[in-house]
């Protein structure tokens, strides 16, 4: 008996299927058209914007000073990093110095939000795909790093602490020696993360070999951070063109040569090694010193001048009301953030607020690669792939 | 990374540049809309450029002049470890040449702009909104879309949906600046 050819192929339809916006592994509110062949993934269409608060528009009727807090709530676990980039760019315009002490405290908070995003992200992304107790144990080390922030800033995560023309407190007694502690111990918690996943078989199956970019790709696609590394771009903005006092720290950048998620999984493990390595060079490093700039254009003084100066009030007053006025000017300043290249792209018209203040977050970027990443792969390998670009949604939709 | 005058004017030669500025370490050329595509092939593949990443493309509304937006390109070289911004003025009816067939990432960062300042690209394939909700009206980053918006949402008990209504106020949007304190 002959078959004709129309009985022997079966006609297959696609299906579509809506991926979120509520979702536990969607990391947020990411709404995913997902094009279906069985449980084959065709085509995903990442809807985003469903967390959008307008923060470009919300900074541009705000001083200088006031949409600070805004760059906390952006990536919401990674907030100093955001606010210290913000500064750079107010004290590129205004061409401002801050003394040597306050580099080196945004150097040890900047290092700290690194460990505290990577612990998320590695702790996600191993809930996302199976693993329940890394996260457990992530979410233990990442208590104690909070703990740094209240104790400096008096607020667990929106910390507005780093600030234009430097930071906002000094460090409180004994938080160093405490960082020390906690430096001492975190190493071997890491391998305890490492131990339950690093040559655990189901964790290699889901993630080796799953959504792997080529060097070139990713930087068609303008991929930044850990994103970029694990496809063997050795590039790091603190090594490349460093900023505060990073090109004194001795740190190395671990570079993946496959480009899977494993490799990004391994580059997160040894980047919070690394991190560590350099909290620990910054704590030798600090030294007594203002942690402020003493321009009072830019920095209220003290609460002790203000009680025998007439100026110094003056000043206080003219900057909390008036607030810090730049003169003409733009800048684009970009700063290695955990998810990768954070960038303020400021434009200043001699007043007291931002005239346009873009800000390029790493998320927004890598998310569009979705479609090309996740194409081919399994449903469930979507999770990983989330996971693996560390989407935080407060900064993809600003 | 140095990036000295000497060599913008050898730039100018290569690239379609209307004018370049220097603000601090930072370097930036001004191209016509229509040579955008042309310019930003030459930087990106030129041996001595290599401009081969996109950072980003933001806009920027300035209301009250001639060419009232700018479509602003932030390149990076890995190569020379050098930024580079190209920048292109248009005005409300001027499109400007969809970038998607020289940096595959410009398609995200080509439709916010256009969903939050209403520049049109041209042979962009996929021009949708990005950020703001289904249905949006306007685009809200321009300088003129007031801050609170057109549209307030609540949540109908009787229609069991969520209704747009025409925003009100209790009390009218005041913009406190320091040469107007009221």
């Amino acid at each position: 008996m002959i078959l004709k050819k129309k009985e022997l192929s079966r006609e297959l339809k696609n299906f579509t299927i809506n991926f979120g916006p509520q979702h536990p592994a969607a990391h947020g509110v990411l709404r995913l058209i997902l094009e279906l062949d069985g449980e084959v993934v065709e085509r995903a269409d990442p809807h985003i914007g469903l967390l959008h608060r307008g923060t470009e528009k919300l900074i541009e009727y705000k001083t200088y000073i006031q949409a600070l807090p805004y760059f906390d709530r952006l990536d919401y676990v990674s907030m100093m990093c955001q606010e210290h980039t913000y500064s750079l760019a107010v004290e590129k315009i205004g061409g401002i110095q801050i003394p040597r002490r306050a580099q080196i405290i945004r150097v040890i908070f900047a290092e700290i939000t690194r460990i505290l995003n990577h612990l998320l992200a590695v702790g996600c992304h191993a809930m996302d795909v199976g693993a329940m107790t890394p996260f457990m144990w992530a979410f233990e080390e990442r208590e104690k790093l909070v703990e740094f922030y209240e104790r400096v800033s008096g607020s667990r995560m929106h910390a507005a602490y780093i600030r234009p023309g430097g930071v906002s407190a000094d460090l409180p007694l004994g938080l160093l020696d405490d960082l020390h502690i906690f430096i001492n111990q975190f190493s071997l918690r890491i391998d305890e993360i490492e131990e339950l996943l690093t040559g655990n078989r189901i964790w290699k199956e889901r993630l080796v070999d799953i959504g792997v970019v080529s060097a070139k790709k990713a930087v068609d696609w303008g991929f930044s951070g850990v994103m970029l590394r694990g496809s063997g771009i050795p590039w790091d903005l603190r090594k490349t063109q460093p900023y505060e006092v990073y090109s004194e720290i001795d740190f190395s950048v671990p570079v993946g040569s496959s480009g899977d998620c494993f490799d990004r999984y391994l580059i997160r493990i040894e980047e919070m090694r690394q991190s560590l390595n350099i909290l620990e060079q910054a704590i030798e490093l600090i030294q007594e010193g203002p942690i402020k700039s003493t321009n009072y254009k830019l920095n209220p003084p003290s609460r002790s001048e203000m009680k025998i100066s007439m100026e110094a009030v003056i000043h206080h007053f003219k900057l909390y009301t008036e607030g810090i006025i730049l003169p003409f000017g733009e800048t684009y300043t970009a700063t290695e953030a955990p998810k990768g290249e954070f960038g303020v792209y400021l434009i200043s018209n001699n007043t007291e607020r931002p005239y346009r203040c873009k800000i390029k977050a790493p998320g927004f970027g890598h998310l569009q690669a979705l479609n090309e990443m996740s194409k081919g792969h399994m449903i469930a390998d979507v999770v990983t792939i989330i996971g693996t670009q560390d989407i935080v949604f407060g900064e993809v939709d600003r | 990374m140095s990036f000295s005058i000497k060599s913008f004017e050898q730039l100018v030669k290569i690239v379609p540049t209307l004018t370049y500025q220097k603000v601090a370490d930072e370097n930036s050329i001004v191209v016509s809309h229509d040579k955008l595509i042309l310019a930003l092939n030459v930087l990106k593949l030129h041996l001595g450029y290599q401009y081969n990443l996109l950072t980003c493309i933001s806009g920027v509304d300035f209301l009250g002049k001639e060419y009232r937006f700018s479509v602003v390109y932030d390149l990076l070289s890995l190569t020379f470890n050098s930024r580079l911004r190209v920048k292109v003025f248009v005005n409300e009816i001027t499109s400007v040449p969809s970038s998607m067939e020289v940096f595959i990432n410009a398609n995200w960062w080509e439709r916010e702009v256009w969903d939050l300042y209403g520049v049109y690209f041209d042979k962009h394939t996929d021009l949708r909104r990005i950020l703001s909700d289904y249905g949006f009206e306007g685009h809200p980053m321009r300088k003129d879309f007031p801050l609170s918006g057109f549209v307030e949402f609540r949540f109908d008990e009787s229609k069991k949906r969520i209704v747009g209504e025409p925003i009100e106020l209790t009390q009218e949007f005041r913009s406190f600046t320091f040469e107007k304190p009221w």
